[in-house]
C-alpha cells in the first residue's frame, strides 16, 4: 500500500506540501489572483470535462453523470453505466449539446466511450501517468449531484490520493466487475453522477476516471475511488485511433438465415423479447450445446459479440446474422459482478 | 497562544513528512536539522493567519430551549450578525450566541429573508464586537481556497468554533427552492466540510474575508453528513437584502414579472411578460433579449434567475435588452415573488405544527401573548428539521444538555423587540423611522412651526422662455400653478386620478406628502414603514427609504445614506401604473450640510416631464393672503434667487 519510490528524490508528500504551499500563496497576492495556478487548473479542467443525460430518473437512478475529452475531435471517456441505456446527450463546458453516439464500450472496466460531432476541443491527452502514489494532491472535476445546472461548470473537488491499491483486495464486498487497480481517495468524489469525471494532477495531467458509487457490503462504507488512467489509457487510444469499436457495422451484409449464427445454434434460448430493446438475458442452455460448453449459464446477460455491443436482442440477432454458423463466436457476459470473455464454438 | 500552538502542531506535521520521505530515500541522521523550504512556512503562517482574523466574528446559535441550533457570523461591532432563516426560525424571536471569546450573548431577531433563507440577528451587550469584513463573492473563482467555521452537529459546546478547509467547486450556482422557500439563486459551492449546525455560518476566503452564509449541504443516501458538496448564499446577495434586513420586516424576493427561456441560438429571451408589470410598461416585450440586468451580463434563462434571486423585491435596477434589433436601458421595478400575505402563509406553512404545551405559556409581555402572529416561542424544539429533510445543511439535532427552563425572554431581548404582522421585530423598524424623519426635520424645516401651517413653493421652469410656477399645500387646499394654468384639487381621489393620468399638477401630491409627514410626524401620518435600502435609479450607493401610506396614495421617500439628504419622492396611485416621481436637486453637490432643494423635476416611468427651479421655499402662516405669483413675497420662505444668479 505505502510505497516511497527512490526514484523520485522529491517526490512524497514533502513536495506536495510544497506545491500546496506554491498553490496556497500564489492565491493570496491580490496582483496575481487571476492567475492563480488552482484556479487556472480548475478551469482548464473544467473545459474538458462533459455532462451526460441519458437514461434513468426513476427510483433513485439518475438520469445524468460526468465524462471527459479524450481527443480533440469529440471522443468522450466515461463511465459505463446505466445512463448510457438510451443514446445520451451531451453537454460540453462551453454550453452546446449535442447527441453522442456509443462507440466503445470495455464491461471489465466499466468504461464507455462516446463520440459526439464536433472538433477543436480542448482535451486531457494521455501521458505518463504511472507514477501516481499516495499522497499526491488532486483535483475531482464531476457534474456530481448535477449542480451544474444549465450552462454552469463542472464542480471542483480537491483532496489526495489516499492509497493505490486493488479492490478485490475485500473479495466479495465490493460489487464491481472492476477488479484491477484503483487510487483510492482522500476526497468525497463518488457521488451520485460523478461516475465518469476526471481525476486530474496538479500539473493538469489526466490520472484516473472517477468510478461509479459503490459501497462495501459488509461495512456499508462507500468508496471513493479513481481508476488509473493507465488502465483504460490502451483502449481509449484503440478507439480514438479507430482500431477498436463495439460499434456494430450496419454496412456489413447478412448472409442468408439458414447460413448465420443464431441464439439456436449457439445452444441458448432468450428472455422473451417483448421490450423495444430487450436486454440480452439468456433464459436457458441447451444441454451440450456451444454455449453450455463454453459454460454459458442462464441469467447471464449477454453484452458484446464477437467485440460488438450488443445492447438489445435485436442488435443481437442483426449481429448473429453476419457470422457465418461454422465460425467461433466471442461473447462477453456479465455474471452478477463478474465479466467473463467466453468462446463458443458450434 | 491557539496560534502559536496551530502554528507548532502544522511545523510537526509538515517535519514528519519530511522525515518520512528523506529517511526513505537517503541516509539521514534523525540530528539533522530540517531546512523548512521557506514557502512552505509563510504559506502556513498565512493560513494561520487568515483563520486567526476570522475566527472570533464566528457565532455558535443555539435556540434556548434545547431546539437545535447552528451558527452565524458578525457583521458590525455593534453585534448585527447574519444566519440562515432555517437556523433562526425554529428560536423565533430569541436565541443564544457563544462567540470564540467563550462568552455567551443574548441575540433577538431583526429581519429575515424566508427565500433567500437569511436573518439578521442582533447580539446584545457590547458595541466592539469582533465582526467580518465583507470579501467580493462576485470575484471569487473556483479553485480559490476557503474555509467554513461554526458549529457543526453543535459541538461548539465550549463554545470554540470548528474549522474546516477547502475550495470553491462552484461559484454562481442555482440550487432550486426547497419546498416553496428557501432558493439558493447564485451561491457559492465548496469542498469544505459542511455539516448539520453549520448552517447560517460563515464561509471565508483564504485571507478571512467574508464571502458567504453557508446554508445547504447535498445530502442523499449517505446521511446528513458533509459529503463534500455545501453551499454558502453570496455575500453579494446578503449585502442586497442587508439595508432591508435592518428595517426589521420579512423581505420578499424579486421577479420581473416576465419569464424568459434560453434561446437554441443562445440569449436570453423573454417569453412571457405581465401587462401589470414594470417590464411591460418600459418595452420589454415577447422575444426581447436580455442582455444586463443591474448591472451583470446575463446570456441565459438560468443566468438571468441567478442574478434576480440576489435581489429584493421592490428594487428599480438596470435592465439591458435587445427589441427589434435595438439595444435600449431601462430602469425597471422589480416585482415580489409572492404577495405578502401569501409569503407569510408560506412562512407559517412551512413550520412545523407546535408541540402540545403541558405548562400555561409563559407570563410575556403585553403586546404579543395572544398575538396570533407571533413567531413559536424559544420553547418549541425541532425547528425545520423535518421540512428539510433531504436538502437543508440545518440546524443540528436537538442536545439535551441544551435545554434551558426559563421561557421568559431576558430585558435586554424584550426591550428590543416588538412582534407585529408583517414583520420580524417592528422594534427595529421604529428605531429607523424615527432616524430617517429626524432627517428629513433636520433638511427641510428651519424654524419653529405651528401645526396648521400651509407651504408654498415658487419658482420658474428651466425652459425657454421661464414659465412661473407655484405649488400651494395647506390643509384642505391644494393649488398647483404652472404660468397661468391653475388646477385646484378637492381631495386625495383627485390626486390618484391624477397620478394615474400622468399630470405633472399632480406633484402636489408629493408636496403635500411631505409638508403633512414633517408636520404629523410618523405617528400620526398614516401608515407608516421603513422600507431598507434600494438603489436610486439603478446606482449605488443604497438609499434609504421611508414609505408612508396616505389613503389610496402610498409615499416614498428616499435618502441618501451619507448625505442624508432627500433624493426622490414617488407617489404610487394605481400599483400597476407608473408612480409620479420627483427628483429634487441641490446646490453643492458635495455639501455635508443639509440644505433644502433649489430645484426638482417631474417624472413619470423614465420620462422628465417638467424641470423646475426654486425661487422660495417657505411656510405660510393659515392667515396670510398670497394671491399672485409674480408677487414674490412670502414671509418666511428662504429667498434662493441669489443662487441661481451665481450659478447661471
Amino acid at each position: 500500500m505505502k510505497r516511497i519510490d527512490p526514484q523520485r528524490p522529491l517526490g512524497g508528500p514533502a513536495m506536495i506540501a510544497i506545491t500546496l504551499a506554491t498553490l496556497f500563496i500564489s492565491l493570496l497576492g491580490e496582483q496575481t489572483r487571476a492567475d492563480s495556478p488552482l484556479v487556472r487548473l480548475s478551469r482548464d479542467s473544467q473545459k474538458r470535462v462533459v455532462k451526460i443525460y441519458g437514461a434513468g430518473g426513476l427510483s433513485g437512478l439518475e438520469a445524468y453523470q460526468s465524462g471527459f475529452l479524450v481527443s480533440p475531435d469529440g471522443h468522450i471517456a466515461t463511465a459505463w453505466s446505466y445512463v448510457l441505456d438510451v443514446e445520451p446527450i451531451v453537454l460540453l463546458d462551453d454550453g452546446r449539446r449535442f447527441e453522442a453516439e456509443i462507440i466503445g464500450f470495455e464491461p471489465a472496466l466499466e468504461l464507455a466511450v462516446l463520440k459526439i460531432d464536433a472538433g477543436d476541443l480542448p482535451y486531457f491527452p494521455f501521458g505518463k501517468s504511472d507514477d501516481v502514489q499516495w499522497g499526491d494532491p488532486v483535483l475531482a472535476v464531476s457534474n456530481l449531484f448535477n449542480i451544474a445546472t444549465g450552462e454552469e461548470p463542472a464542480s471542483v473537488m480537491q483532496g489526495t490520493i489516499a492509497s493505490v491499491s486493488r479492490l478485490n483486495a475485500r473479495s466479495g464486498t465490493l460489487k464491481t466487475p472492476y477488479n484491477g487497480t484503483v487510487y483510492i481517495l482522500d476526497l468525497v468524489a463518488n457521488n451520485p453522477g460523478a461516475a465518469g469525471g476526471a481525476l486530474v494532477d496538479l500539473s493538469g495531467q489526466l490520472v484516473g476516471m472517477l468510478g461509479k458509487e459503490l459501497r462495501d457490503a459488509e461495512t456499508g462504507v462507500w468508496l471513493n475511488y479513481a481508476i488509473p488512467a493507465e488502465a483504460t489509457k490502451g483502449i481509449i487510444g484503440d478507439i480514438i485511433a479507430g482500431r477498436l469499436t463495439t460499434k456494430v457495422d450496419t454496412e456489413q451484409p447478412s448472409l442468408p438465415r439458414e447460413r448465420a449464427h443464431s441464439a439456436l445454434t449457439l445452444g441458448m434460448d432468450l428472455v422473451p423479447d417483448v421490450l423495444e430493446a430487450t436486454p440480452v438475458f439468456v433464459d436457458s442452455v441447451h444441454r451440450d450445446g456451444a454455449g453450455w460448453r463454453a459454460g454459458l449459464r442462464p441469467d447471464d446477460l449477454i453484452l458484446l459479440v464477437n467485440g460488438k455491443r450488443v445492447e438489445s436482442q435485436r442488435v443481437m440477432r442483426q449481429v448473429l446474422r453476419t457470422i457465418d454458423r461454422r465460425d467461433d463466436v466471442q461473447i462477453t457476459v456479465q455474471r452478477e459482478n463478474q465479466i467473463l470473455p467466453l468462446t463458443l464454438r458450434p | 497562544m491557539r496560534r502559536q500552538s496551530l502554528t507548532l502542531w502544522l511545523t510537526l506535521m509538515v517535519l514528519s513528512c519530511m522525515l518520512t520521505t528523506t529517511a526513505a530515500a537517503q541516509d539521514v541522521s534523525p540530528a539533522t536539522k530540517i531546512e523548512l523550504d521557506p514557502l512552505l512556512v509563510q504559506a502556513e503562517l498565512q493560513r494561520v493567519e487568515g483563520i486567526a482574523r476570522a475566527m472570533p466574528s464566528a457565532v455558535s446559535v443555539f435556540v434556548p430551549g434545547g431546539g437545535g441550533g447552528g451558527s452565524g457570523v458578525l457583521i458590525s461591532p455593534d453585534g448585527y450578525a447574519l444566519t440562515n432563516f432555517h437556523v433562526s426560525s425554529p428560536a423565533g424571536t430569541f436565541m443564544r450566541c457563544g462567540l470564540s471569546d467563550g462568552q455567551i450573548y443574548d441575540a433577538v431577531i431583526v429581519g429575515i429573508d424566508p427565500v433567500g433563507d437569511l436573518a439578521l440577528i442582533r447580539l446584545l451587550g457590547r458595541d466592539d464586537f469582533p465582526f467580518a469584513q465583507m470579501g467580493n463573492s462576485l470575484s471569487a473563482q473556483v479553485g480559490d481556497w476557503c474555509m467554513v467555521i461554526g458549529n457543526p452537529f453543535l459541538l461548539a459546546s465550549n463554545l470554540q468554533p470548528t474549522v474546516t478547509w477547502g475550495i470553491l467547486s462552484g461559484v454562481g450556482r442555482y440550487q432550486y427552492p426547497s419546498g416553496t422557500l428557501l432558493e439558493y439563486g447564485d451561491c457559492l459551492q465548496t469542498d469544505a466540510s459542511i455539516n448539520p449546525g453549520n448552517s447560517g455560518g460563515p464561509l471565508y476566503d483564504a485571507s478571512g474575508k467574508l464571502l458567504g452564509i453557508v446554508g445547504r449541504a447535498s445530502f442523499e443516501k449517505r446521511g446528513r453528513v458533509n459529503v463534500g458538496v455545501g453551499y454558502a448564499i453570496s455575500v453579494q446577495q446578503a449585502k442586497n437584502f442587508l439595508g432591508a434586513l435592518r428595517s426589521g420586516r420579512i423581505v420578499d424576493h424579486a421577479t420581473l414579472g416576465a419569464t424568459v427561456a434560453t434561446d437554441p441560438d443562445g440569449g436570453a429571451r423573454i417569453s412571457n411578460v405581465l401587462e401589470s408589470s414594470d417590464a411591460y410598461r418600459r418595452g420589454l416585450r415577447y422575444g426581447a433579449e436580455i442582455l444586463e440586468i443591474d448591472g451583470r451580463t446575463v446570456r441565459t434563462a438560468n443566468e438571468v434567475q441567478k442574478v434576480l434571486a440576489t435581489l429584493p423585491s421592490g428594487w428599480r435596477v438596470n435592465v439591458r435588452y435587445r427589441s427589434d434589433g435595438e439595444t435600449r436601458e431601462r430602469l425597471v421595478r422589480l416585482m415580489g415573488v409572492h404577495g405578502e400575505d401569501e409569503l407569510l402563509e408560506k412562512m407559517a406553512a412551512a413550520l412545523p405544527p407546535p408541540p402540545p404545551r403541558p405548562d400555561p405559556p409563559p407570563a410575556g409581555r403585553p403586546d404579543s401573548p395572544d398575538d396570533p402572529d407571533s413567531k413559536e416561542g424559544p420553547d418549541i424544539p425541532g425547528g425545520l428539521e423535518k421540512m428539510r429533510e433531504a436538502e437543508e445543511g440545518g440546524q443540528a439535532p436537538v442536545l439535551p444538555q441544551l435545554k434551558v427552563r426559563d421561557k421568559k425572554l431576558p430585558e435586554a431581548v424584550a426591550a428590543q423587540l416588538i412582534e407585529r404582522k408583517g414583520f420580524a421585530n417592528y422594534f427595529y423598524n421604529e428605531q429607523k423611522q424615527r432616524a430617517l424623519f429626524e432627517s428629513l426635520k433636520d433638511q427641510m424645516i428651519t424654524e419653529n412651526q405651528s401645526s396648521d401651517r400651509s407651504w408654498v413653493i415658487s419658482g420658474v421652469t428651466n425652459s425657454e422662455p421661464a414659465i412661473p410656477f407655484r405649488c400651494e399645500m395647506g390643509e384642505g387646499k391644494l393649488v398647483w400653478t404652472l404660468g397661468n394654468e391653475k388646477t385646484e384639487f378637492a381631495d386625495r381621489s383627485e390626486l390618484y386620478d391624477a397620478i394615474n393620468r400622468q399630470s405633472t399638477a399632480s406633484v402636489v401630491a408629493a408636496m403635500d406628502g411631505l409638508r403633512r409627514l414633517l408636520d404629523q410626524g410618523t405617528k400620526k401620518f398614516g401608515e407608516i414603514y421603513y422600507w431598507g435600502t434600494m438603489p436610486l435609479g439603478g446606482q449605488r450607493p443604497l438609499r434609504d427609504c421611508l414609505v408612508g401610506n396616505d389613503g389610496e396614495l402610498e409615499l416614498r421617500w428616499m435618502t441618501h445614506p451619507d448625505t442624508r439628504r432627500l433624493e426622490v419622492m414617488e407617489v404610487f396611485a394605481d400599483l400597476d401604473l407608473d408612480p409620479l416621481e420627483v427628483w429634487f436637486q441641490y446646490q453643492a453637490v458635495d455639501s455635508r450640510e443639509l440644505s433644502k432643494p433649489v430645484g426638482f423635476e417631474v417624472r413619470f416611468g423614465t420620462e422628465s416631464r417638467l424641470s423646475l427651479r426654486v425661487q422660495s421655499w417657505g411656510v405660510e402662516e393659515p392667515d396670510a393672503v398670497n394671491p399672485s405669483v409674480s408677487d414674490a413675497t412670502i414671509r418666511s420662505g428662504i429667498d434662493l434667487a441669489g443662487v441661481f444668479d451665481e450659478t447661471n
